[in-house]
């Protein structure tokens, strides 16, 4: 088995994933493309070493749609040689890519690799690609399906998670972001969105807020509590875990990840590929872990995910010293530090997606180069990447630095 | 059958006149004369348009259930429908303009005929009824009514329509866009269809145009994806997936709607094939069709004289009392509304105001009839006003004492023919009825609360009733639109006496240290209203409580419930907490906000280890009340299964898609059933020992009705 390297990840800052936001104007292909760009420029390679071009993006409609993979790495000037794939696992797309990419070189087949993913979600809104899960009665009913807001108030409920637990680890995002981007910790990661002057329309995180309260939070109106009570989600939970006699709905805008625009992309090849052409390895791919659980509680896969990655690696939780878990909604994050017992001073150092939003398709390859940046950083060896996913499912993959 | 008819403007008429029916319904026989009518109307090259339209007060009631029920064959059903669908198609494909002159009632399949025609007029009749209710007996308008509604009017506002089933009168239904004109009467109506083909000789729908649009928003349009998951999610909020009909609807309307019209129907015809052959759909129309119609028409009542219940005596003007009044005199009987306090007696008169109060700010009454309502009710504390009586109801406290007295004081004062009636819930009647001189006139009347909403009124016999009593009571009761059934004498009588098995159930998984949520839950997914612990609460548990002491000190500690007479006593004479009514029962009931299941209750009932499922459960619940049902039919309190399933989803809420309490038995198959019981008797006890009833039924998998 071929070890993977990663030789570099990039990503552009997040834009607030509506109008107003500074990537509105911009095209999610032209966010694509900034990350290509960046990658083949600062690594200063030909692209057409490049033997596959792997992009996560969920809703594969419109301007995102039509394999936006190959049509950005055409777009980015790629060589004519280089493919190009799309691919869809709701939240994970971006780590899945970064593991897809992994077992391709791992098994032999490929020596150099671009995976990552692009979401503009102020143009393309989230739920756009429809999906029969959600709409289909049918389907639905079969699969008890509810939204990811209730399943995430479902979590919080069973596991005790008060307001107060759920906006103080809302706000330690915030903070832990805005502390991070004032200190430059993201320097090495983001490139820049410029427009066509080369002006930049974006070169920071937009949605940090260095300012959120434990007061401005706890006066936020539950997001979901209209929809569980009104539209009948709560029942449906309730159907599946029948012990609760109601859903104690805490998730809001301020404790939930913010809908942004973002793209991402991780250079991953064999040691060869690395020294042909003159590359040096920041890191490594260690193992990874995808699982599936019950669909309607949904957001609580990161934890098996992550057990199966750990023991795929041969490591136990203590030998990793970052994790970035995708903080989708507060208590996705807090009943992960429960199950494997985590250090929470460890789990998401620099903030997470409730301070800087979550880009769907881009997401897992932004935390992977998060996670390798700080490693760097702080002079540390494993990190453990895991995202809760549609569906029920968990992805998770541990990187290893090379010093 | 069908009547057609060409005018001089080469203007067909058909008028449908089912001859061998008391009512106009679709059934195969009709689908063929139709179709060979359409077809020789359509062949006339000069011909203007049609007109529908019957001679009868209705237009068409619906398909004909016995012909619907008696397909067995998913093929055979295809076929039908295909039929029907071929038939309906042919004229609104036609090119020449086809008018619904809709002259009465035009429900289900009928109304579906009227929405494949170019036009729908209605006589403004306010009885007239317009709608799809198909829902309501487990089917769905098979008859392409799942497409061409939300295609008229959007999803959004076709679904609920379809869903709940509620039918409109014509006003309404315009409204709503069912129809698009109202006629005064008969004449206006043939000559407005006649306006109508002469204004427009070309005809067709909007769905066989080019370029067609659902009006609304497509469903693959983000107002597909607002309206149908929070339909999807609402209904099962509602049904925990025990109603397979609403579901097939919406898939149906989900599907139908993004394919081209005659596919559409195709996918219709299939799920409602499936229904048809359905359990819950035959179950349904045999309970909450049939079973209700006869019991409605009075079936089984004694062949004698009707008699007219002109004035009603009722003794006791609290909630109970203040209720039947109201029923009465909104029948326009005359009532006697006595009671101790005349102030009591005088707001039990006004409940009537507050009620059609309401009625009127909902537009569904007049103040003249109000004014009628109260004229005919006498608030008073005299027993001589009772003078005249041809019935009386007694609905004063459950105490033995004070019912004799009262009958005593009535009887003083009745013809000796009067009917003297107990609204008692659990006494039995041969007892009360040693209180009277006349003991062949006294009868049990048991109504349920609230009496103007709640449709049963369970009738008692004691052991001397006289049939002359029986049937004076059942023409009472149909007189005031309530649904009777008829029970013998005996602790509990049938409703209470089933009804408290789920409540004792309910206490009895809450001494197991099953989570109080859990049995809340597996109640309502069992598709009973409310949980057993919150039923309780409203029956009061002090009230409980009393019951079972009477029947403990009467029949000995063994014959009642151990478990729910040991927490009913802590919980009356040690926690004070005696259910809603005193702010705390089994739930807390703060002042702002809505109850919540008491933490307390851990204390008491600590929860155990590993809880039963919510299948377990459920089965639980319904199985001891259907075994309850069966003692009851074994026993002679009930006279048939008919009754017993009518009594149990009109009276308490057990859940219409198994029939009934006694249906249930079919909905399992009495093999599962006794192996239910069996393996409940097991575990919990010798409340689920199965009767001999139940393993003959299973030996010989038989139904409790008879196949025809």
């Amino acid at each position: 088995m071929e070890k993977t390297y990663i030789y570099d990840a990039v990503r552009t800052p997040r834009g607030k994933g509506k109008k107003g936001g500074s990537l509105y104007g911009s095209r999610p292909i032209h966010l694509a493309k900034t990350v290509l760009e960046a990658l083949v420029k600062r690594n200063d390679i030909d692209s057409s070493a490049i033997e596959d071009v792997i992009l996560g993006c969920v809703s594969q409609v419109s301007e995102q749609g039509g394999c936006i993979a190959k049509s950005a790495a055409l777009y980015a000037g790629f060589h004519e040689s280089v493919p190009g794939v799309t691919l869809n696992r709701f939240c994970g797309s971006g780590l899945e890519a970064v593991n897809q990419a992994a077992c391709r070189i791992g098994c032999g087949q490929h020596q150099l690799l671009v995976a990552g993913g692009v979401e503009g979600m102020s143009r393309v809104p989230m739920g756009s690609d429809g999906g029969p899960w959600m709409i289909d009665p049918d389907v639905a009913t079969s699969t008890n399906f509810v939204p990811q807001g209730i399943s995430a108030d479902l979590i919080a409920t069973l596991c005790g998670h008060s307001r107060v637990d759920v906006d103080q680890f809302a706000l330690e995002s915030q903070q832990k972001a805005a502390n991070a981007a004032k200190e430059n910790y993201f320097k090495k990661s983001i490139i820049p969105v410029l427009d066509c002057n080369g002006l930049t329309l974006l070169d920071h995180d937009e949605t940090i807020r260095g300012d959120a309260s434990m007061d401005k939070l706890s006066g936020l109106n539950p997001a979901f509590e209209t929809l569980g009570t009104k539209y009948g989600f709560d029942s449906l939970a309730i159907q599946k875990y029948p012990k609760l006699e109601k859903i104690n709905h805490v998730h809001h805008a301020g404790n939930s990840s913010g809908i942004v625009d973002g793209a991402a992309a991780v250079l991953l090849g064999t040691a060869e590929a690395g020294s042909e052409l003159g590359m040096k390895a920041r890191g490594s791919i260690k193992s990874m872990g995808l699982v599936s659980t019950d669909p309607t509680i949904m957001l609580t896969g990161p934890g098996p995910a992550s057990k199966l990655a750990l023991s795929r690696a041969g490591l136990a939780v203590s030998d990793i010293d970052l994790f970035e878990v995708n903080e989708a909604f507060a208590s996705v994050v807090l009943n992960f530090i429960d199950e494997l017992k985590v250090d929470r001073s460890k789990v998401n150092i620099n903030g997470g997606a409730i301070a800087m939003g979550h880009p769907l398709g881009a997401t897992g390859a932004i935390l992977l180069a998060t996670a390798l940046d700080e490693l760097e950083r702080r002079d540390l060896t494993f990190g453990l990447i895991t995202l809760c996913i549609g569906g029920g499912m968990g992805i998770a993959t541990i990187i290893e630095r090379e010093a | 059958m069908l009547n057609i008819n060409r005018d001089n403007d080469a203007i067909f008429t058909l008028t449908i006149d089912q001859k061998d029916r008391p009512l106009n319904v679709i059934n195969e026989n009709f689908l063929t004369t139709l179709e060979s009518m359409v077809e020789e109307i359509i062949k006339d090259q000069d011909a203007k348009g049609l007109i529908l339209t019957s001679s009868r007060p209705e237009f068409i009631v619906g398909a004909d259930l016995a012909f619907v029920t008696k397909i067995d064959d998913p093929a055979e059903c295809m076929r039908l429908t295909a039929k029907l669908h071929s038939i309906l198609r042919s004229f609104e494909t036609w090119g020449k303009p086809v008018v619904a002159a809709i002259n009465g009632t035009a429900l289900g399949g009928g109304f579906e005929v009227c929405l494949a025609c170019h036009h729908r007029i209605a006589i403004d009749h306010p009885k007239t009824k317009i709608g799809l209710p198909e829902v309501q007996l487990g089917l769905l308008p098979g008859g392409g009514g799942t497409q061409r509604l939300p295609r008229m009017l959007g999803i959004e506002k076709a679904l609920p329509l379809l869903l709940q089933g509620r039918t409109l009168n014509p006003q309404k239904a315009l409204a709503a866009g069912l129809i698009d004109q109202l006629a005064n009467d008969r004449a206006e109506l043939i000559e407005k269809s006649r306006d109508y083909i002469l204004q427009n000789p070309e005809a067709s729908r909007p769905w066989d145009k080019k370029g067609f649009r659902l009006p609304g928003g497509a469903v693959q349009s983000p107002k597909g994806y607002q309206v149908i998951p929070a339909a999807t999610a609402m209904l099962n909020a509602k049904t925990y997936g025990n109603y397979p009909a609403p579901l097939n609807i919406l898939k149906a309307v989900y599907e139908g709607c993004q394919v081209d019209f005659d596919t559409a129907l195709d996918i219709e015809s299939r799920y409602f094939t499936q229904l048809v052959l359905s359990k819950e759909s035959e179950l349904m129309i045999r309970s909450l069709f049939y079973g209700m119609n006869e019991c409605n028409k009075l079936e089984g009542r004694p062949e004698l004289p009707k008699v007219p219940v002109q004035k009603v005596g009722i003794l006791g003007a609290g909630m109970m009392g203040a209720g039947i009044a109201y029923s009465s005199a909104k029948a326009g009987i005359e009532v006697v509304l006595k009671d101790l306090s005349l102030e009591i007696a005088e707001k039990g008169r006004d409940y009537s105001k507050v009620v059609m109060e309401k009625l009127i700010k909902k537009g569904r009454s007049t103040q003249e009839e109000l004014d009628s309502i109260l004229s005919r009710i006498t608030a008073t504390t005299d027993a001589a006003d009772l003078a005249g009586c041809d019935l009386v109801i007694e609905a004063v406290i459950e105490d033995r004492q004070i019912k004799a007295v009262v009958t005593e004081e009535a009887e003083a004062v009745i013809d000796e023919k009067s009917i003297f009636a107990s609204n008692t819930s659990t006494l039995p009647i041969t007892g009360l009825a040693g209180a009277s001189s006349r003991p062949q006139n006294f009868i049990g009347l048991h109504f349920f609360s609230p009496v103007d909403k709640m449709p049963l009124v369970e009738i008692i016999m004691g052991e001397k009733t006289s049939q002359e009593a029986l049937a004076h009571c059942l023409d009472y009761c149909q007189a005031i639109g309530k649904t009777p059934i008829v029970v013998n004498d005996g602790r509990g009588f049938y409703t209470s006496r089933v009804f408290t098995t789920y409540i004792n159930e309910g206490i009895n998984c809450l001494s197991e240290g099953i989570p109080p949520a859990l049995i809340e839950n597996a109640g309502k997914a069992s598709g009973m209203p409310v949980g057993p612990l919150a039923v309780a609460d409203e029956v009061s548990i002090d009230l409980m409580y009393h019951i079972l002491k009477q029947t403990a000190e009467d029949l000995g500690k063994e014959n009642v419930d151990e478990i729910t007479y040991s927490t009913t006593d802590l919980f009356v004479n040690k926690l004070g907490r005696l259910g809603r009514k005193s702010g705390k029962g089994f739930y807390e009931y703060p002042e702002s906000g809505e109850k919540y299941l008491s933490p307390e209750l851990s204390q008491y009932f600590p929860i155990g280890d590993i809880p039963p499922t919510l299948e377990e459960l459920k089965k639980r619940f319904l199985s001891i009340q259907s075994l309850e049902s069966l003692r009851c039919l074994e026993e002679g309190i009930l006279n048939s299964p008919r009754d017993g399933d009518i009594g149990s989803i009109l009276g308490w809420g057990y859940p219409a898609y198994t029939g009934g309490a006694l249906s249930y038995i079919d909905y399992r198959g009495p093999a599962n059933f006794l192996e239910d019981c069996q393996h409940f008797q097991k575990k919990y006890g010798e409340r689920f020992n199965p009767n001999k009833l139940l393993k003959n039924l299973a030996k010989s998998s038989e139904s409790l009705y008879q196949k025809d």
